[in-house]
């Protein structure tokens, strides 16, 4: 299990970045690789060249500015955990992701980008309205960003550049239910105030209006126990928050 | 071909290699340091875990060439000479190692962990070790030897 090859580009500005992803359509842009490179060891992922976003200086940090925490696409999602800034929905949905050494590689926009029905950020997203800034200069809500499974809003050479949180107070709630402490979760609940977010029951993370909830069954969970397991993670979140 | 110089265990390399190389062959096929292992290769048993400047890293899911310019720590900076680290030290006291085929990675995590958190609960050392498989031990022994390794760093 080793990476077909491919070229490696270690672009220092977003500029260069994309200019290098113009140049070459099946370039694939590298965050974290915390899911991409296990892709690429599979050889389920065969890119041309690695578009490697680390050096970028630009994309790093947390910045508190009008009302929101703004959060750097190439930010590690360790250093989202432990920064006092980060809503504490965030922080406690973190303590899900993978484990202390993926979190300390993977980064925040990685994960949002990579777009896992299952995963713990883009469902946190949702439910605390985030926006995400891109290359072109689009501002696009969390909700819409999320087309399907492993497909976002982005554009084909377009790269998030940060998320906008909006500073929330008021109670929140993270429940989640995985095999395996770390491992994605069958299915997990953000609860911000009034808005309720469900990952693992749809191709995108399900924005919940207190109506009647559907679940896709998958290789690890049938629909109908995933229906029940969100029913009752949704019942506790909110136990929690009233 | 992309040239890259790291710093290991204290010590610098400098190489030419392919960009597809990960960083857990780099290490043992070319820098011939064994102590780090290779199990799943795709980030879920951390065998092959070891520390980025300071930062724990699974060292199959990164490449050689994203490590260009940083410093890694694999198990062998753990002992000096014949003496082991309280970490190994433990390990062996508790009997937190059958096979061993784990145990550099849970090292490497937990010398991390314990920087962290010098007092750490059982079930957050429980927690922690959720990242890695171990298929001998039962966990029952590495969660002793973890929390006996934090006593000693500790006392000292």
């Amino acid at each position: 299990m080793k990476p077909a090859p491919f070229s490696y580009h270690r672009p220092r500005t977003l500029a260069e970045a994309l200019a290098l992803l113009a140049e070459d359509p099946d370039a694939k842009p590298l965050a974290g690789g915390q899911s991409l490179v296990p892709m690429l060891n599979f050889r389920l992922a065969r890119p041309s060249a690695l578009v490697d976003l680390g050096a970028i200086d630009e994309l790093v940090g947390i910045r508190v500015e009008d009302g929101a925490v703004v959060v750097g696409a190439m930010t590690r999602q360790w250093d989202l955990e432990r920064s006092d800034a980060a809503h504490p929905l965030l922080r406690a949905a973190l303590a899900f992701v993978g484990h202390t050494a993926t979190r300390c590689r993977g980064t925040v926009g990685g994960s949002l980008v990579h777009a896992d029905p299952t995963a713990e950020l883009p469902v946190c997203a949702v439910a605390l309205a985030a926006e995400l800034v891109t290359s072109s200069g689009r501002t696009i809500p969390a909700e819409e960003f999320f087309v399907s499974v492993f497909t976002t809003a982005l554009e084909l050479g377009e790269l998030l550049v940060e998320v906008r949180f909006p500073r929330a107070e008021g109670p929140w709630a993270f429940e989640e239910h995985a095999h395996r402490h770390g491992d994605f979760a069958v299915v997990c609940v953000a609860v911000a105030g009034e808005r309720v977010a469900v990952g693992g029951v749809a191709p995108t993370p399900l924005s919940w209006d207190g109506g009647e909830l559907e679940a896709i069954g998958d290789l690890y969970a049938p629909a109908g126990y995933k229906e029940q397991l969100a029913r009752t993670l949704i019942a506790r979140a909110r136990e929690k928050v009233a | 071909m992309i040239d890259l110089a790291v710093t290991v265990n204290g010590r610098r390399y400098e190489r030419r290699v392919e960009p597809r190389l990960l960083l857990s062959d780099f290490i043992r096929h070319e820098l011939k340091l064994y102590g780090t292992h290779v199990g799943c290769e795709h980030g879920v048993c951390g065998a092959c875990t070891v520390l980025l400047d300071g930062r724990p890293a699974r060292s199959c899911l990164t490449l050689a060439v994203q490590a260009d310019g940083r410093a890694i720590e694999t198990v062998e900076s753990l002992a000096s000479g014949a003496e082991l680290h309280p970490l190994q030290q433990a390990f062996h006291e508790q009997f937190g190692l059958q096979c061993g085929f784990c145990t550099p990675g849970i090292l490497m995590s937990a010398k991390f962990f314990l920087e962290q958190n010098p007092a750490p609960t059982e079930e957050e050392v429980r927690a922690e070790l959720a990242g890695h498989l171990c298929r001998c031990t039962g966990y029952a022994s590495i969660v002793d030897s973890i929390l006996a390794a934090a006593d000693k760093l500790r006392a000292q």
